[in-house]
This record gives structure tokens, sequence and C-alpha cells, in this order.
């Protein structure tokens, strides 16, 4: 008959596990505006994801098809309309099967980049805060000099390098030369971002009891790394890798902008369809660049959306407690039943 | 005493939070009052609700909050006015004093110059001479040594930092002070020094003081009454000596007993945990984990009776005033040792 | 309603601890640091030695940066010692490498301060419990593991386990946080527990059940505990022994009983009397030692609690800056213009905080020697019971300064008087 108080939180079992709560818990703890941004942002990013993997199956040709299987060539910068739904370039390409295709480059190489620099920048912070001393300055100062080059200088050098490094690997075989090494020079502008928020977090929490507590119980240096510093310090990572995202893409158009990216015939890149569609524009051919434009547009809102969403739960100094308004019951209530 | 030095007085006051899983009843019903030149104790587990009334008494109380009832301060109706006259109160005629000084100074201002502001800012019209003559003179009454005037917050101790807080609240003689913990995070023996300069400066002005803390040492120390909160009620309100001497509610007595003090010669506790202030338990808030609990008090809340100038809500203060059948002791299930705060 | 329960007379050692120090460099300005510069050491432990004995329960009690949770993490190999032996089990522990050390870890235990500090936010409470377990390879399988940790979740009061076990810290309130600590810290059967001030971050009705739970487990694991305290009321009741430390060395050491019946440092009656107890018809004392714990980095000389001890005398080890304290003090009960007056008499005061031995007084511009050795004469008379003046040998005038000599100072060394021992000059023959 007396009633038991539980803890406050504990008011109602939640079978959800310990990993989905955390990964779920973006959403659910995102209120109002935060909340809109982060959903509006993932359901837009879903739509390229969504594009890039079904691209084959999307698309109505291939990105580098100039005519039909019975060898009827396209036409050159036809129209939207008909059987070219977006019209074709002046490389008799199909403009929306370059647009569909392209989400594919660009996924891969945002999923390749921020899957690199994680997994060497994430590591190298955690090391490098961890155990300090000649190490960590030796990597501070070179994560410096990297971070403080123009991005896009360093990603052209390494682009070119690259090139030569990376052809016969297994993983340029797969994806690509160009897709590969663009990543890849992508990833060596990403990796001081992650090392740096890494490496600051880690020399916090170095000082924090629960870490003092491993060393208590017996841990080794490469279990309090792995099991009490990492869980505890990637939480801003998704944050920067959302925005990286945002930044890469820009970047990949960018290269292919400039010529210096992947070439046509290895895969359908925003970037380059935007540059051959700069001549078209005085002669009043808008559809070859507005499509690509407009994909990488939206794309990069998309991602920086999220990331913005992802921010405002993640920095405690953003988020705001949610505020309900208190209906005081007239005094009469007051008599408990 | 007479009425008319009745500083503050609350009636039925309630301060309630809004939360997604409901109301948080943080403060629900609480009256007192309080004359210059008066120290209450307000003591309480975490979570009781002292702190947010400490804030509310003060008008301080985040967003979302809720406050009703009737709050009188000199006799004038706080609630009814307006908010601009609400801030030219709380900057002159009520002061605060918080647990971690560091974050109320200013660290780029000297000493001198926090006081010499705080004395121009309510006080216009005061001549440069003057504005430095007095401040030196609070510092000098809180045992600052003058020498130390030109120095910065952050070459201070906690102690001496805590006492140029209380030195600061107190420069403008407000009328009312609500200190919040203001000695928890010091050491036993400048804990004491503090406890000493404040009844000492407090017998020099008279103000009136409300000193929130968790501890029931500092309560026997330094305040003339004390009020005992549970889940947001006061449960009992009296002359301190006489509340801890003699317990009428068994929270207090209950509170008491648990407190590990010098003369401890066995361990004591409190069964259970606080309750939630989203659905505080039925009639008496305290019944689940009270030894005296009968029947009745499970379903009505008792009444507040007087005894001897302390006032107590507890049915065992008015078993005339109890239903026939029942004063039965209530029966319950064992509480587990897991299940506390 | 349960007692302290009578414990045996002290059987056999298990840790001896000699003249323990543990220094740490300061930081200091980045300047000092690029040229390498020595920037001065705190003595957060100056020369302790302590025996704990198998089965007793010994308080480290003092104020902050008295030392006693550095000492403590020492204990337990947390700290590197600079100074000095830490023995257990006949073998010393201070020289043992990362590894070695490690494998003392399932033995010797720590409880820390701040259950929700001490407990990782992104583990569960069965897989932290557990994790002693996996790190020393001590369990079978994951069965056994998974009954080892409910075993060790029941003993500390978690029970249903089941409602703790797959729960993240945050959804525990403090005293049961403190408990999942606890149940970790004996998981793997150890002979030793450091509980830092174990009880002080949590609510008053909470305290007395944790460490009732101690106390328990105690007498159930033959566990011997060390327990860091600022708060002499509950060490009075949880030790047997208790050492009482201020700024990195015990001052007096001794059985409870005789300690609180009888304190015989000046620094512990302080202590005791400057409890607020709720006790109504016990008021805290008028004579307060004045000021705070000095600066670790610089400590006073010969008996470090000398410029607040009111029972004070000449081989305390007075010095210079000890003038500056009078003077501040005295400035600070004058009107404001006596205090300009009397600041241009002494003039420059700020070499007195680095002088040793004796201060040297240069009289302000427009003063004479004969107005500042007057100023100190007026003092003196003032206040002829001020414990400084025992410790000035003599005021001089040479060539236009005075000179305040004071007596050389001695360290107080702990020595036996009656059945405490205690480091005070004044228990000296």
């Amino acid at each position: 008959m007396a009633s038991i108080a539980t803890t406050p939180t504990g008011a109602k079992p939640r079978r959800r596990s310990g990993l989905g709560r955390r990964l779920l818990s973006p959403v659910t703890r995102t209120t109002g505006v935060a909340r809109w941004i982060l959903v509006a942002g993932l359901l837009l990013t879903l739509v390229f994801v969504v594009a890039a993997v079904f691209a084959p199956w999307l698309a109505p040709y291939d990105f580098a098809q100039k005519r039909l299987a019975d060898g009827q060539a396209f036409p050159k910068m036809t129209a939207p309309g008909g059987d070219h739904l977006l019209g074709t370039n002046d490389q008799f390409f199909d403009v929306l099967s370059r647009v569909v295709w392209g989400s594919r480059t660009a996924v891969e190489v945002v999923v390749l980049s921020i899957a690199a620099s994680l997994v060497i920048g994430v590591p190298l912070g955690l090391v490098s805060g961890y155990l300090g001393g000649w190490l960590d300055r030796v990597l501070l100062l070179v994560m410096d000099a990297l971070f403080a080059f123009p991005s896009l200088l360093l990603a052209i050098v390494f682009a070119f390098l690259l090139r030569d490094v990376l052809g016969g690997t297994v993983l340029a075989d797969v994806l690509g030369v160009g897709v590969t090494s663009a990543a890849l020079s992508l990833t060596v502008i990403y990796i001081p971002q992650y090392y740096r928020v890494v490496r600051n977090t880690t020399v916090s929490a170095r000082e924090a009891t629960y870490v003092e507590a491993a060393r208590a119980i017996g841990a080794s240096r490469w279990t309090v790394m792995r099991s009490y510093l990492f869980p505890n310090v990637v939480s801003s990572v998704p944050v920067i890798g959302t925005l990286n995202a945002a930044d890469a893409i820009g970047t990949l158009a960018a290269l292919g902008f400039l010529g210096l990216g992947i070439q046509p015939q290895e895969a359908a890149e925003w970037g380059y369809d935007l540059n051959r569609a700069l001549d078209d524009t005085s002669a009043g051919i808008w559809w070859t660049g507005l499509f690509p434009g407009l994909a990488i547009v939206l794309l990069v809102t998309a991602l920086t959306l999220v990331g913005e969403g992802l921010n405002e739960t993640v920095n405690p100094t953003l988020r705001r407690r949610k505020l309900v308004a208190v209906v005081l019951p007239p005094r009469d209530e007051k008599v408990r039943s | 005493m007479s009425a008319s030095d009745v500083v503050v007085s609350a009636e039925g006051l309630r301060i309630w939070y809004g939360t997604e899983r409901g109301p948080v009843r943080a403060v629900d019903g609480v009256s007192f009052e309080l004359r210059a030149g008066e120290t209450l104790g307000l003591v309480g587990e975490s979570g009781c609700g002292k702190s947010t009334l400490g804030r509310g008494l003060l008008d301080l109380l985040p967003e979302g909050s809720k406050m009703d009832g009737s709050l009188r301060y000199q006799g004038h109706d706080v609630l009814a006015m307006s908010t601009s006259r609400r801030h030219a109160l709380r900057g002159s005629d009520l002061a605060m004093i918080f647990q971690e000084p560091l974050t109320r100074l200013n660290p780029l201002m000297r000493i001198r110059e926090h006081f010499e502001e705080a004395l121009r800012t309510h006080e216009p019209g005061v001549g440069k001479d003057e504005l430095r003559r007095r401040s030196m003179e609070v510092l000098r009454r809180i045992g600052i040594p003058p020498t130390r005037y030109e120095s910065y917050p952050h070459e201070f101790s906690g102690g001496m930092r805590q006492r140029l807080m209380i030195a600061l609240a107190l420069a403008l003689r407000p009328a009312f002070i609500v200190a919040d913990e203001p000695t928890t995070a010091l050491d036993v023996l400048v804990e004491a020094q503090i406890l000493e300069m404040l009844h000492d400066l407090r017998s020099e002005i008279d103000t009136a003081l409300l000193l929130i803390t968790h501890n029931l040492g500092i309560v026997a120390e330094a305040c003339d009454r004390v009020a005992v909160m549970y889940a947001g009620e006061i449960v009992e309100i009296g002359d301190a000596r006489d509340v801890f001497r003699n317990p009428r509610h068994p929270y207090t007595r209950e509170l008491l007993r648990s407190t590990i003090s010098l003369s401890t010669t066995g361990l004591h506790y409190i069964p259970g945990a606080p309750p939630d202030l989203v659905e505080p338990p039925s009639g008496c808030h305290f019944h689940p984990r009270c030894p005296d609990a009968m029947t009745v008090c499970t379903t009505t809340a008792p009444p507040v009776v007087e005894s001897a100038g302390t006032l107590a809500a507890c049915w065992l203060q008015s078993p005339g005033a109890i239903p026939a059948g029942a004063e039965e002791p209530l029966r319950r299930r064992e509480i587990s040792d897991a299940d506390e705060a | 309603m349960p007692t302290r329960p009578e414990t045996a007379a002290p059987t056999e050692t298990l840790i001896e601890v000699e003249e323990l120090e543990v220094h740490f460099r300061l930081q200091g300005s980045s300047l000092a640091r690029l040229f390498g510069r020595d920037t001065g050491h705190v003595r957060a432990v100056d020369g302790v030695s302590l025996e704990l004995h198998q089965g007793e329960v010994v308080g480290l009690v003092g104020e902050s940066g008295s030392g006693k949770t550095t000492l403590g993490r020492a204990l337990l190999g947390l700290e590197q010692p600079t100074g000095g032996r830490i023995r257990y089990g006949g073998k010393d522990i201070t020289r043992l490498g990362e590894r070695d050390l490690r494998s003392l870890r399932t033995e010797l235990q720590m409880v820390f301060q701040d259950p929700n500090a001490a407990l990782n936010p992104a583990m569960t409470i069965a897989r932290q419990v557990g994790h002693p377990l996996r790190i020393h390879g001590l369990a079978k399988g994951r069965d056994d593991l998974r009954a080892k940790v409910s075993q060790s979740l029941e003993r500390v009061g978690l029970a249903p386990v089941e409602r703790f076990l797959d729960k993240y810290p945050s959804d525990l309130s403090g005293g049961q946080k403190q408990r999942a600590v606890i149940a970790r810290a004996i998981i793997t059967g150890p002979r030793l527990l450091v509980a830092d001030e174990p009880i002080s971050m949590l609510d008053m009705s909470v305290r007395s059940k944790i460490l009732q739970l101690m106390l328990d487990l105690k007498n159930d694991l033959g566990l011997t505990y060390v327990y860091i305290t600022h708060d002499l009321a509950s060490a009075k009741f949880f030790c047997d022994r208790v050492a009482i430390m201020y700024l990195g060395r015990i001052v007096e050491i001794g059985r409870t009983e005789e300690i609180f019946r009888d304190p015989k440092h000046p620094y512990t009656k302080a202590l005791l009397a400057a409890i607020p107890d709720p006790d109504p018809d016990r008021a805290l004392p008028r004579d307060l030692p004045r000021g705070e714990i000095p600066d670790a980095a610089d400590p006073p000389s010969g008996c470090a609690f000398h410029p607040r001890c009111p029972r004070a005398f000449e081989a305390c080890g007075w010095e210079p800056r000890d003038l500056q304290t009078l003077l501040d003090s005295h400035w600070a009960s004058v009107s404001v213009e006596d205090y300009e007056r009397e600041r241009e008499v002494v003039g420059d005061l700020s070499g007195l905080e680095r002088a040793r031995g004796r201060a040297v007084l240069r009289p302000g511009a427009g003063s004479t020697a004969a107005d500042v050795r007057a100023l100190l004469d007026r003092l003196r008379a003032a206040d002829p019971e001020e414990p400084f003046w025992r410790g000035v040998e003599s005021v001089d005038v040479e060539g236009g300064d005075v000179i305040v000599t004071f007596a050389p100072a001695e360290d107080p060394v702990l020595r036996t008087v009656s059945a405490v021992r205690v480091a005070c000059h004044l228990y000296e023959a």
C-alpha cells in the first residue's frame, strides 16, 4: 500500500537496448526548431543516398552512355523532355543520368573520406591526448601544419600525388582511381579536425574520476582508452562528420570544376559537369548547369542541416531545457485525496 | 516583537516547474514569516525544494516555473508588482549569497572597485573620496587587510572570496538576504569563521536572513529559527533550539537521528527515498517513510498545529481530529535498501 | 539500532609507509616551462610514516590541501612517490612498474568521493562492476561473470539485481551509484579499501546507510579501510585509529577514543571545536584559528600550523612573512586614516614574503628607524599575548633599518605523548 518512489528517471522501464537508445537519442532529445532542422536534413540526405544506392535502376541510362543500345546516338544538348527528361549536354550525356550517378560518386567519396579520416584521426587524437608527452607535441605540430594549409590547395596536391600511388590497389579497382584519390585527398584535410577535437576532449576527460577509477581497477592504458575514454569523447564526432561531409561535397565539386578531379569516363561528377556547362549558359542552355548545380546545393544544405541539428543536441551549451507551461490548479485541489 | 517588524511573509506559496512528465511541485503551499534581525534556517534533503523557495523569494526563478500564493515584502504584495519594481527591489533591498563566490565576482575588477561600484549604483551622488572611504570601511569590518584592497578576486583564497561576497551583499544594508549553502565549499575552520562573521555582521545591521543548508549543525550554530522542508512543504517551523531539543514532526526527529555527529554511537537512517515531486504521495508526503504512520496519514494531509511557538504538520499533534478507526498503525511492505536517494 | 562493532586487537601489518613523500612540480608560467626553469614544488605529502594493520579502519583526517587524498592514492600506486617507501606484505611497491602494479590492484581498491563521476557514463552497471574481473581474467566465461556481478550487487544492497544490471549510471540515484562503486571495488576480493570521502557528497539520510554498508562489508569480508575525510564526526564513529593531517604531514595519530577524548595538537583541538553540531547546547568557540591553510608550495617554516596556532611559541618557526600577516591584521582593525599614516612609516614591505630568518624594515620616505620601532613597540604593547612576539628574539636598529630577528625554527617530529603520537613542540620535555 505504501507507494515506493523509484528513481526519478526510471519511471517506466524502457525496453530499448542501450545502443539503440544512444543512436536514436539525437532525434528524441532534440526539441523545437533543432528537431525540424535535423529531420529535414536527414530526409533530404536520404533522397541522395537512395539515388546513390539504386542509381543503376533509377537512372535511365549509364553515366557515360552516348547512344542507345541499338546504336542510335543521343542528340547533343537537347532540351528537357521526351527521352531525356532533363536534356543532354555537350558530350551527348543524359543530364538526369549524370545527376543520379553523380550522387553515387558523391556518396562514395564522402563515405570513404569520412571513414578514413575517422579511422586515422580519432585513434591518433585519443592516443595523443591520453599519453601526452613528446608524441603529443609532434602530432600536434604536424596536424596544425596540415590545418593551416588552404584545404583546396592541399586537396589538389594530394589528388595528384595519390593518383599515381593508388593505381592497381584493391580500393582503386573497386571504386576507381579517381574516386579513391579524391576521397583520400579529402581525408588528409579532415584528419586534423577529428584529431584536434578528440585530443582536446581526451585531455579533459583524462582527469575525470572514472578514468582514475579505471586505473584503480587495474585497466591497462589500452583498456582505458578503448572502454573508458573512447565512448565518452566521440560524442562531438558525428557533428564534425556531417559538417565535413557537406564540405567534402563542395571540395569534390571544386576539384572537378577545376578539371583535377574525377574524369567523365570514370564516374559522373557534378563539378565536372558544371564546368562543361559554363560555356552553354551564354547560348541560353540552362539545363546542363542547373541540375548538377542544384544537386550540389541541395546535398550540401542537407548535410549542413543534419550537422547543425546534431550540434544542438550534442553541445550542451546550445541545448535548452524544454519548457512546458505550468497551470497552477485552483487552491481547492490542494486537499489531497 | 510587533507585526511591523515582519520583513517577509509568505502564505500558501507555490512554485511549480513544468516538465514533460507533468508539473514538479517544488514548493507546494509554504507559509512563514521572517522578522528584521532574525535568521531562519531552511533545511532539508536535496530535492526538497529549499533552493527553489530561496530563489522564488528573490524572484530569481528560471523560465518555465510559476509562483502563486501570497508573498509580502515589508507589507507590499510582491506578486502584484510590475517587473521593473521587482527588479529595483532586488537590487537594493534584497540580496543573495551563493555557494561559489568566484563565479559572482568580476575577475577583471579590483576588490575596491567591486565595492565602489555597488555603492555607487545604489547611492548615486556620493563623492569619490566618500565612496572610497566607505568601501574601505566595509572591507575592514570583514577583516580584509587594507593592503589587499587593490587585489583581484583570483588572488584571494576561497574563504576570503566568500567573505567578500557576503560583505558585498551586506554593503547596501539590504532588508532581506537569502544565503544558499554559503559555506558548503569551505573547510571546517573557515566555515566556522564565516559563520562567526555572519553572526557579528547581523548584530550590526538589522537584516532578515534566510540560511539554506543541508547541515543541521550550521542551523544549530547560526540560526534563531528553523524550518524543516520535505517534498515541497514546510513540515515543522519553530525556535531552532526548541525544535532540535524536542522535534514534533517524525521527519525532523528522524533527520536529526540520522545525522552523524560527534555524539553518534550508532547509525540510524530513514528508509526509502524522498518522493518524486511530480506525483507526491497522497495525504502526508512523508507517510511512506514514516515510522509512526497511521492509516489517516495516507489519505488526508495533516493540519498544521501550533504548540509552544512551534508549528508542525503531523497527525500526531492533533490526535483528537483523527477520524475514528484511522489511527491504526500503517502496515506496509519492507522498503529495500536500494530505494534511496 | 546497529552499532559499531568492537574490533579485535590489531593483528599482522598489512601496509607499512615509511617517510613517504609525494611532491608535484608546479606548472609555472609558459616562459618558465619553455626554458625548463624549476618552478617550485607542491609538497602534497611530505614525510609521512604510517602502519596499517589487517582489519582496522584508519582515518586520514584533514582539510583541503592536507595531502590526505594524495596519500591515499599513493597507497594504491595511483600516485608516484618522490621519496620514501610503501611496503605491502613486506614488499616495496613504490618502485614497481605499471604491469606489476596492475596485478596488485585486485588486492588494493578505492572508493571515490563523487559517485556521479566515478562511474563510466557510457557503460552499463553490469559491465562496469564486472570489468575488474575481465581485466584480471578472474571470470570463467560469461555466465560466471554475470553470476559474480549479481552476487556483488546483491552484497551492496542493489537488489533485485535485475533492476540495475542493464542500467546506465545516469539512471541511478547518488546513493545507488556509490553502492555500485563499492560493488566494483569489492568484486575482486581486495584486502585494502581506500575510501576517499565516500559519503560527503551524499544526502544526509543516505550517509549512514553507506557507512553501515561499509561496516558490514568490513566484517563479512575482513577488509582493511583507509577512510579519508574532512568530517571528524564520521571519523570518530567509523575509525579505529585516526591520523590528523596538516599540509602534507601527520600532526597527530592515535586510537580514535584517545584523540577525541583528549586531543593534544592545537590543530586537532581547533578542528574538533569548530564542527557545527546539531546539539543546541554546544556553540562554536569564539577563538578560532585565524587565516586559512597556507600554500603547500611554500609552507611556513618549522611547524606549518604556527601562523594560525594560538599556543605557538619560540621554537615553532616564526619568520618574516608572519610580520606581514601581523601588520595586515592590525591594519584591518584600525581606521583608514591610521592605516594610511602607519603604512607610510614602514615603507616597502614586499621583501618580507621571501626573506628568511630576519626581517629588514626600511622606513618609508619622511620616517626614521625610530618611528618604525615605535610602531612595532606600540603593536606589542597593544597585544602582548600575541604568539608572534614570543618568536621575536630581538628588534634592532642597524644603519637606518629596523632588523627583526626570529628564534631559529625547528621541525616538530611525531613523538609519543601518553597514548597518542603528536608532532608539536608543546609536548617536548
